[in-house]
């Protein structure tokens, strides 16, 4: 049987959409919802509910239903919607839900985007309100936006069948819509929910662009879009919900709001039922009743709750042979699955007599809330309107209005004028100057008054009442909570979750604060409503994600001589955004043998690698040298010109934050490096000092990292290498010493080469633009073949410079270590009267002897690798916890030039152990260590010179 | 020989029109200029035939001995000056001699970054995917110079014409420029006829 | 997401600066002249107040300038952004 009207609605009739629900196949036209189209087919038992397991049908028609969940499983899945929210298509299948959906296993192929809009004046909602604050703005010509929830503008009005101005409602929507859609600055965002308010005019909105495509959906096209709206100024015109009452037995399918039945009624061309009870403590039902039993639909009666019902609506009713019985409420209803009767007594003396009607519908009204969750994340402080029995915005907010019915409002008249006027001052706070003002349609309308009685619930079996028909949660849990002592809204929400599902309570909340305020026995005048937080409805991580997945999820930042690397089969390691080199396997080598194989070429023979993400600083100024030797613990302005140093740098709390070399370039120019991962950080540091504390000095600083191409030319060969594609340079050792710079051409370009070494051996830094950093390094590469020239990657960096003891920032140190700790004294000018960190070696804590310092360890077994990280003991058996800890191991590896493994660590008066054997447990034994210094290798610096 | 980072996008970048046309501008000469003193600010701009921007984020052009040559608002007393390619050297050296004993520093950094020239109707819509500025031309008229994030990438962004734009992006950051330009220009292509 | 009025470059989303911490702590004269104590309350103490809070801020992804805001930590609100090296204007909380 179907429950399609023969005429009326905006859906298109001519076509037919195949659809399949809970493994029926179904049908329904363009324009349904799949509840409309659901309803239509007669079906009202959507899911189940997700604790009690009982029938779950529709409540509502928009976003506010509390019941109505499905899996869409075609033609892709996802979980949890909401069967009045997602647009009929062809072809969709979907099923009902127990309260919980499943994800995709499998990657999304939709695309997602964001986008940022800024307005001077957004409004949103486009119903009455809304239209009228819209048009408003944009006559004044300021830029606007209007965002909607729905597929089509008119709010409230796509649910009546009323009249403006002598024409049908619809005509009134169009014009407005024509006129905004025409007007220069003005976006109109349909199927987009304001889901977020937050500072100063921003506000998040989520655009469905496709969904309702289904299989048609174009692939090019963001599926989704988050829409980050910037505006200065913000008209909320965003309705309200009718409120349902509670009654036991209110949860059964077939119940719904008596507006929503209107709205499927004159929107979709769709009958609730055959015979529908309406129960009502207002006027308003009483429209729904009229329409909906001149539609066709046995209308019986009409139950309300007041004493009196109003003469002129009951006396229409009486004309359609529809019995109103005033004074009087549903206390119950019947039915395995949908309803099948509704128990009717009068309100005072419940007990005493009680009809039963047959019916398969009960439409049911309490009145309604405005929908002021955007206001209140606006901050917009509530006040409870005891008429209207639901909480109002009870401030003027600087640049928020409201206007419509989102106020309490419930006159179509006077919430265009509130449109109007909410528009017109948004545009003066905005700078602009309204002209063309709208005039105000007049409605026919029967139903508007507000004059309705407040009831929260009908007193009956509590554990039967449904306050949240998600969450399974009744008047008696409400009671019970109200019982075990909470009194704040915001404890009762958490302990009977009412409220917190998928639809935030938007019908349940207001119910649950009037129960808790009788049982309470305080007004609710004095109760704080619960805080409205975003999202207004749900939004998927897919869309907040947008297109910040996959490999746009992070920038991947790569050197000049990226490509080489990748040809090469290097394998990558993450330093920060950057990728490196880690190492570069040749055909059956693991991480181990491949490093091995590069650290012998490279102290035997000569090794290469990319150091181009070092950070690199140029330091001018008059009082360059004054600067660095405020931020470096030794002294850089006794530096010669073309001379390196190698430095520390400390935080004011005196522990190490960077370390690198520093060349002086000029009189009043030197060239800082930093390492890697802190650039970006050290060029802050550097400006923060000298924007805050010293303006006065002469120094600027600039990063010049990606300018330059930086290459490390390791190993007794490189003097011959370098030599070979450096015919303008003396590389003798006389010539060329160690810790100075030549500019000069290698391969044909311009280079600045440094001979500084990380490893002990000897070693140039080639520094070449950008631009040519790959074919300087192909040159080194050709000119290094016959020493069997040998490139490599982090790794055996970090393995040759640990063979030394060159600590690694961030790996050796944590944010508590200071030079001392590290065993650089010698780095710590003792001359300087100050520099950054000095006055804190002072301190107490920084001389205690017992401070962890930077040792080597040497497992006994030369074959055990000890693990990073590992802790360190001081016996050979674990004592009863607590274990004192004496530090920890920093690095670790096995080393080709010592023939055995080693390790780094941090340990408590390290230096006065070495010697002493500690113990490091692994896994379920006692590793038995020898302390050593932290240089191991070459202690006399003897390969230094090649 | 001389590889500009986005070398390898060329093909990828010309596919994008007509929903953009996207072409890297590689090797331009750029320095940056720290200055304060305005008469030292003024002979620099003479000795290149520009004005210095005065108004925080613009740019200001002009041309002299090295030709055409723009310069861009960084901040208060930092400038980015940007001229044709293989110019740096003698740029330097005619804008320190400009500078003279006044505070401030000249360095090379031509290739710290490299430019991106974006054109057509729907440049400001696909910045607008990731770039949080107003870009109305009311907000953002040609002469704009901002310094801001695109997604997730710091750029330097220019706006010379009503549909035009010229992206500066630090060189390692290029790539994830191109690959980011190219996923938000899909559905500009997909709707372009 | 907050837009903070970077005095040059005018009101930008804050992902584009960073933080400073508390504003108008100066280095000290002469950090070898300050008992411990002195010391340690300059390098670990900063205010932690309830309501309006002078506090710097750098325009990271912008300008690179660095300048003092005085914000109000219970709303967040920005009730003044001056320049380095300006004196704190007088604020209504």
């Amino acid at each position: 049987m179907t429950f399609r009207t023969p005429t009326g609605g905006t859906i298109d009739r001519n076509t037919l959409l195949h659809f399949t629900f809970n493994g029926r196949k179904l049908t329904g036209h363009p324009g349904d919802t799949l509840a409309s189209a659901l309803l239509a087919n007669g079906v009202h038992e959507v899911g189940s509910s997700v604790k009690l397991g009982r029938p779950r049908g529709i409540v509502a028609a928009g976003s506010e239903d509390p019941t109505s969940l499905v899996q869409v499983e075609e033609p892709f899945p996802e979980p949890m919607l909401l069967a009045t929210t997602v647009e009929l298509f062809d072809g969709l299948v979907a099923r009902g839900l127990a309260g919980q959906g499943r994800l995709a296993p499998e990657p999304d192929p939709a695309r997602y985007d964001a986008k940022h809009e800024h307005c001077d004046v957004l409004v949103v909602g486009a119903g009455p309100a809304g239209l009228a604050a819209a048009l408003t703005a944009a006559r004044s010509g300021a830029r606007v936006v209007l965002v909607d929830e729905q597929n089509q503008a008119g709010g409230a009005l796509l649910g009546v069948d009323e009249y403006l101005d002598d024409r049908p409602s619809a005509a009134w929507v169009a014009d407005v819509l024509a006129e905004l859609r025409s007007t220069a600055g003005v976006l109109v965002l349909e199927r987009t929910t304001a889901f977020g308010m937050y500072q100063d005019g921003f506000v998040l909105a989520l655009q469905k662009r496709t969904d309702h495509l289904g299989f048609a959906a174009p692939a090019g096209v963001a599926r989704q879009r988050v829409w980050r709206i910037r505006t200065r100024q913000i008209v909320l015109a965003t309705g309200a919900h009718e409120r349902p009452v509670v009654f036991a037995g209110n949860d059964r399918p077939g119940i719904m709001l008596a507006s929503s039945a209107r709205t499927f009624l004159h929107r979709y061309g769709v009958l609730p039922g055959s015979r529908a009870v309406v129960f009502t403590t207002n006027d308003s039902a009483y429209c729904a009743a009229i329409d909906l039993a001149e539609s066709g639909v046995d209308v019986p009666m009409i139950v309300d709750a007041r004493p009196e019902a109003p003469a002129r609506l009951a006396t229409e009713c009486a004309a359609r042979g529809i019995e109103v019985r005033a004074g009087h409420v549903v206390i119950g209803t019947e039915g395995a699955g949908r309803v099948t009767d509704a128990h009717v007594a009068p309100l005072d003396g419940v007990a005493g007599h009680c009809d039963t009607v047959v019916c398969d519908t009960v439409l049911v009204s309490g009145g309604w809330n405005p929908v002021v969750n955007l206001f209140s994340q606006a901050r917009g402080k509530l006040r409870y309107d005891a008429e209207l029995g639901a909480f109002v915005p009870g401030e003027e907010l600087e640049t928020v209005r409201v206007a419509g019915s989102a106020t309490g409002e419930l006159d179509l008249t006077a919430c265009v004028r509130q449109g109007r006027n909410a528009g017109a001052s948004a545009a003066i706070s905005a700078g602009f100057t309204p002209r063309g003002q709208m005039p105000l349609p007049v409605s026919d309308s029967r139903c508007t008054s507000r004059s309705g009685l407040v009831l929260w619930r009908v007193p009956g079996d509590d554990d039967a009442s449904f306050v949240d028909l998600q969450r399974d949660a009744t008047v008696a849990d409400v009671l019970r909570a109200t019982g075990a002592g909470l009194r704040s809204l915001e404890h009762i929400k958490r302990y009977t979750t009412i409220g917190t599902a998928h639809d935030q309570g938007k019908t349940s909340g207001m119910i649950a604060a009037g129960i808790v305020a009788e049982a309470l026995g305080v007004e609710l005048a004095d109760q704080r409503p619960t805080t409205f937080r975003p999202p207004y409805t749900a939004v998927s991580f897919a869309a907040l994600a947008g297109r910040d997945r996959g490999e746009l999820h992070d920038p991947v930042r790569v050197t000049a001589i990226h490509p080489w690397h990748v040809a090469h089969g290097a394998l990558f390691e993450d330093v920060g955004q950057w990728k490196r080199p880690w190492y570069y396997p040749q055909a059956g080598e693991d991480l181990h043998t491949a490093v091995l194989r590069e650290c012998k070429a490279t102290r035997e023979s000569v090794g290469m690698m990319d150091g181009s993400t070092l950070g690199k600083i140029d330091v001018q100024g008059r009082d360059a040298g004054k600067f660095l030797d405020m931020l470096y613990t030794n002294m850089m302005s006794t530096l010669k010109v073309g001379r390196i140093r190698y430095g520390v740098m400390c935080g004011v709390d005196g522990m190490v934050i960077d370390d690198g070399t520093v060349i002086r370039v000029g009189e009043e120019r030197y060239l800082v490096t930093t390492t890697t991962g802190n650039a970006a950080k050290i060029l802050d540091w550097m400006e923060e000092w000298l924007q805050t504390e010293w303006p006065h000095l002469d120094v600027h600083c600039t990063s010049v990292t990606e300018h330059w191409a930086t290459i490390p030319l390791v190993g007794p060969k490189s003097r011959d290498v370098l030599a070979a594609v450096a015919p303008d340079l003396d590389v003798s050792n006389e010539a060329f010493e160690f810790m100075t710079w030549h500019d000069t051409h290698v391969a044909g370009v311009p280079a600045r080469v440094c001979r500084i070494s990380f490893s002990g051996e000897l070693a140039y830094e080639i520094n070449v633009t950008a631009w040519h950093g790959l074919a300087v390094w192909e040159a080194l590469m050709a000119a290094g073949e016959q020493y069997g020239i040998t490139p490599y990657g982090t790794e055996t960096m970090h393995v040759l410079r640990a063979e030394k003891g060159y600590p690694i920032i961030g790996q050796e140190t944590d944010a508590t270590v200071t030079p001392q700790d590290l065993g650089m004294s010698w780095a710590v000018s003792k001359k300087k009267p100050d520099f950054i960190g000095k006055r804190s070696f002072a301190r107490a804590e920084n001389n205690r002897t017992d401070r962890k310092q930077l040792v080597g360890l040497l497992p006994v077994d030369p074959s055990v690798l000890l693990p990073e990280g590992s802790q360190i003991v001081e016996t050979d058996r674990l004592p009863e916890p607590p274990v004192r800890m004496l530090g920890h191991v920093t690095s670790s590896y096995p080393s080709a030039a010592l023939g055995r493994t080693f390790a780094l660590a941090l340990v408590r008066s390290g230096h006065e152990r070495i010697g002493e054997t500690l113990y490091v447990p692994v896994e379920d034994s006692l590793v038995p260590v020898t302390v050593t210094e932290s240089v191991l290798y070459d202690k006399e610096g003897a390969r230094r010179d090649g | 020989m001389t590889v500009s980072p986005l070398a390898a996008w060329r093909g990828r970048l010309a596919a994008l029109a007509p929903a953009l046309a996207v072409a890297e501008r590689p090797f331009r000469s750029q320095l940056t200029v720290r200055a304060s003193e305005p008469s030292a600010i003024a002979a620099m701009g003479s000795a290149l035939g520009v004005v210095f921007p005065s108004v925080p984020c613009t740019f200001t052009a002009g041309s002299g001995q090295f030709g055409d040559v723009e310069v861009l608002w960084l901040g208060p007393d930092e400038f980015l000056v940007v001229a044709a390619p293989d110019l740096q050297v003698s740029i330097e050296e005619v804008l320190r001699g400009a500078l003279g004993s006044s505070r401030g520093s000249v360095v090379d950094t031509s290739a710290q970054r490299t430019t991106v020239i974006l054109e057509g109707p729907h440049v400001r819509d696909v910045l607008a995917h990731g770039c949080s500025v107003d870009l109305h031309p009311s907000a953002a008229p040609a002469g704009t110079c901002v310094q801001t994030l695109l997604a997730r990438t710091g750029i330097i962004l220019q706006v010379t014409g009503p549909d035009r734009c010229t992206v500066l992006v630090r060189s390692s950051f290029a790539e994830y420029l191109a690959a980011w330009l190219s996923d938000a220009c899909v559905e500009y292509q997909a709707a372009a006829p | 997401m907050q837009l903070i009025p970077c005095p040059w470059c005018g009101p930008r989303e804050e992902a584009e600066f960073h933080y400073g911490g508390q504003a108008h702590v100066a280095y000290p004269e002469d950090p070898s002249a300050l008992t411990d104590e002195e010391w340690a309350q300059y390098v670990f103490f900063r205010e932690n107040p309830s309501g309006p809070f002078a506090e710097r801020w750098s325009h990271s992804a912008g300008c690179r300038r660095w300048f003092n805001a005085v914000r109000d930590t219970r709303s967040h609100d920005l009730l003044a952004v001056y320049r380095a090296g300006e004196p704190m204007p007088e604020v209504l909380s």
